[in-house]
């Protein structure tokens, strides 16, 4: 073996080495949630990287709490509520700002972007009133409200680059064939932003999922609250003891539906996020 | 069918003047080409009687009606694309189908239109396809299709062949010709190819910077352009321009002196212009003789090219850069580097003033 042969492996073996690095630092977390989730509280202390059995007891333990189901219900709700208010804001709002010219439009599109810099934390008493004022406080409407409030910029953005992509002429061709403008977009957009709006689609899902502090702030009873804030709130016999087992097997339930719709649409969303960066 | 009469019509996009005061008259059944250079407003011109873009002053007739504030579903117009402009995630039945159904007509209305579109176009195998599964010429007739179901009064093509390979292009042109023969429709037309414009249109309507040039039929255009522009424009390969100043002119023909020609007696009438003025003279390719050089008469030839039926042989002209085209019927006894007299037939020779508009014919020569 020559030197040159030598390099070359030593530059393969760390490469490989550096995916493993990279692959335990960001499945183990989870992968150890799974393992502690699976087994009885007996053994939750000692250090196993292998299951020797498996128990259930401890997803039987959340799923018999009404609380907990209740919970998942509304984060349900609450999720698809608004993936599909911000799709159907977000489609109508980009055939505007795509496809109409008007005065302003620019200055229209920067104030959007600059909306979703704000921080959660500056808008929260401020959102806090509104909800009030609405009387959508401790109610999933108000959760709805404040999550499309915060994925609507997003959602406009990628919309907007992908509908002015679609060639004008489809558009007037769709004119000549005397469709109105709803027509246009429901019949004709649509179809063809389908990659766009799954992407869009789930990152607003993902992110109304997994929100915490609106969650916790907006709701006051156990049967108006999401997944999220519900397993925070998961309490064991007394105050000295946190009830790990049900913990994790609450964390597992709420992430396996995440990791499966990624991997799903995971090439939709890489193309539907790329478009337009490079001409395809 | 119906006819579109155009009136002073304008159309200005904030400061630019696109479409300036014209006036045309597309009668029922016509196959109307507009053609010019890019720029030129053939492409808006269209587009404002499809109702694409709004009329900024003007008015707009199709048939009897004025539809300058009609939407365009409303107007009676179909419209071919240059890319087609096929909704790609449509089979060809929906995409033919898809204005029907706006229009909420009847399934069987519907299904009849379709087909018997289908029909003349030869569609009837493809209309289960997708049109990424179809080839250019068949998207090409997906198109016209959609745009003829809805049996329009005037049909409007946007240069339809320019993505088309060259040959595809020469097949697709037949197919138009003849689709026009078929259904006798109004037919509107824009290409910046003179040759298009030439093999398929009833009237030419040549535009140059938003106004009318001149309109036309083929022939017309051809032997009679009323300015140097249209004589340039059409035909291929172009005109032969030389300067030519004026010796005498009076109504019955005038008298010209070309560098390196010679004096020339022609049967244009010059009667209006000064002595001495400086003209422009125009010839076709096929209307020049090539003769032994003798004198100042003499032409050096720089380039022969063989096209197998014809030949064209290139001359360096006296005046200016542009070289002068001789085209003759192949085989040809000219060949490289050779010095040759030009001889103009005085019957096809044209003359331009300063302004570049064609002198008349003189009359009593043009009778006899």
């Amino acid at each position: 073996m020559n030197q040159y042969q030598l390099t070359k492996l030593a530059k393969r073996v760390g490469f490989y080495a550096l995916i493993a690095v990279v692959m335990v630092y960001a499945i183990f977390p989870f992968y150890y949630a799974v393992i502690t989730s699976l087994k009885p509280s007996s053994e939750l202390f000692r250090v196993d990287f292998w299951l020797s059995t498996v128990d259930f007891g401890n997803y039987v333990q959340i799923f018999t709490q009404k609380s907990f189901v209740r919970a998942i219900a509304n984060s349900i709700i609450v999720s698809l509520s608004v993936v599909f208010i911000a799709l159907l804001l977000g489609i109508t709002a980009s055939y505007a700002l795509g496809r109409v010219r008007f005065r302003g439009r620019t200055t229209v599109l920067l104030v959007i972007l600059g909306v979703s810099m704000f921080p959660q934390v500056a808008v929260l008493s401020g959102l806090f009133e509104v909800i009030r004022g609405l009387g959508l406080y401790n109610n999933p409407a108000g959760l709805i409200l404040s999550y499309t409030i915060f994925t609507l910029p997003f959602t406009v953005w990628v919309l907007t680059t992908f509908m002015k992509q679609l060639p004008m002429e489809l558009e007037e061709a769709a004119i000549m064939d005397g469709a109105t403008p709803w027509v246009t977009i429901t019949k004709v957009f649509l179809p063809l932003m389908w990659p766009a709006m799954a992407t869009t689609g789930l990152l607003a899902f993902i992110a109304a999922w997994n929100e915490f502090l609106f969650a916790l702030t907006f709701t006051l009873t156990d049967d108006q609250r999401t997944v999220p804030v519900a397993i925070a709130l998961i309490s064991g016999g007394s105050q000295h003891e946190l009830p790990w087992g049900p913990i994790m097997a609450a964390s597992v339930t709420v992430t396996v539906p995440l990791v499966i719709l990624v991997m799903v649409f995971q090439r939709r969303i890489v193309s539907g996020l790329t478009a337009g960066a490079v001409k395809g | 069918m119906a006819s579109v009469t155009l009136e002073k019509l304008n159309k200005t996009f904030g400061h630019d003047h696109i479409i300036k005061n014209v006036d045309l008259q597309v009668g029922d059944g016509e196959f109307v080409v507009f053609v010019g250079p890019s720029g030129c407003g053939k492409s808006t011109l269209l587009r404002l009687i499809a109702g694409l873009e709004s009329i900024s002053d003007g008015e707009l007739r199709i048939g009897d009606d004025v539809v300058n504030d009609l939407p365009p579903r409303e107007r009676g117009v179909g419209m071919v694309f240059q890319s087609y402009a096929l909704y790609p995630h449509m089979t060809v039945y929906e995409n033919m189908a898809f204005g029907l159904k706006l229009a909420k007509m009847a399934k069987e209305t519907v299904d009849d239109r379709v087909m018997a579109t289908a029909r003349i176009l030869q569609l009837e195998e493809l209309l289960h396809r997708k049109p990424k599964e179809l080839s250019g010429g068949q998207r090409q007739r997906v198109a016209m299709g959609r745009a003829m179901a809805r049996e329009p009064r005037i049909l409007l093509f946007d240069e339809p062949l320019s993505n088309l390979d060259a040959s595809l292009r020469v097949q697709m042109r037949n197919e138009i010709a003849r689709l026009h023969h078929r259904l006798g429709s109004t037919m509107i037309y824009v290409t910046h190819d003179q040759v298009e414009a030439m093999t398929l249109a009833d009237k030419i309507v040549v535009l140059r910077d938003g106004r009318i040039e001149q309109v036309g039929s083929p022939q017309t255009l051809y032997l009679q352009p009323a300015t140097k522009f249209v004589a340039g424009f059409i035909g291929s390969p172009t005109m032969n321009f030389m300067p030519a100043e004026l010796l005498d002119g009076t109504q019955e023909g005038c008298r010209v002196r070309t560098p390196g020609i010679g004096e020339l007696s022609l049967p244009q009438d010059a009667s209006g212009k000064h002595v001495g003025v400086d003209l422009s003279l125009g010839v076709r390719p096929e209307h020049l003789r090539l003769a032994e050089a003798e004198g100042e008469n003499s032409f050096e030839i720089v380039n022969v090219e063989y096209l197998g039926n014809e030949v064209y042989v290139y001359l360096e002209p006296k005046v200016g850069d542009t070289l002068l085209i001789h085209r003759s019927e192949a085989p040809s006894r000219w060949s490289l580097g050779q010095r040759v007299a030009l001889v103009p037939d005085l019957e096809h020779v044209h003359l331009f003033d300063t302004e570049d508009q064609a002198l008349e014919i003189a009359k009593r020569r043009r009778a006899a």
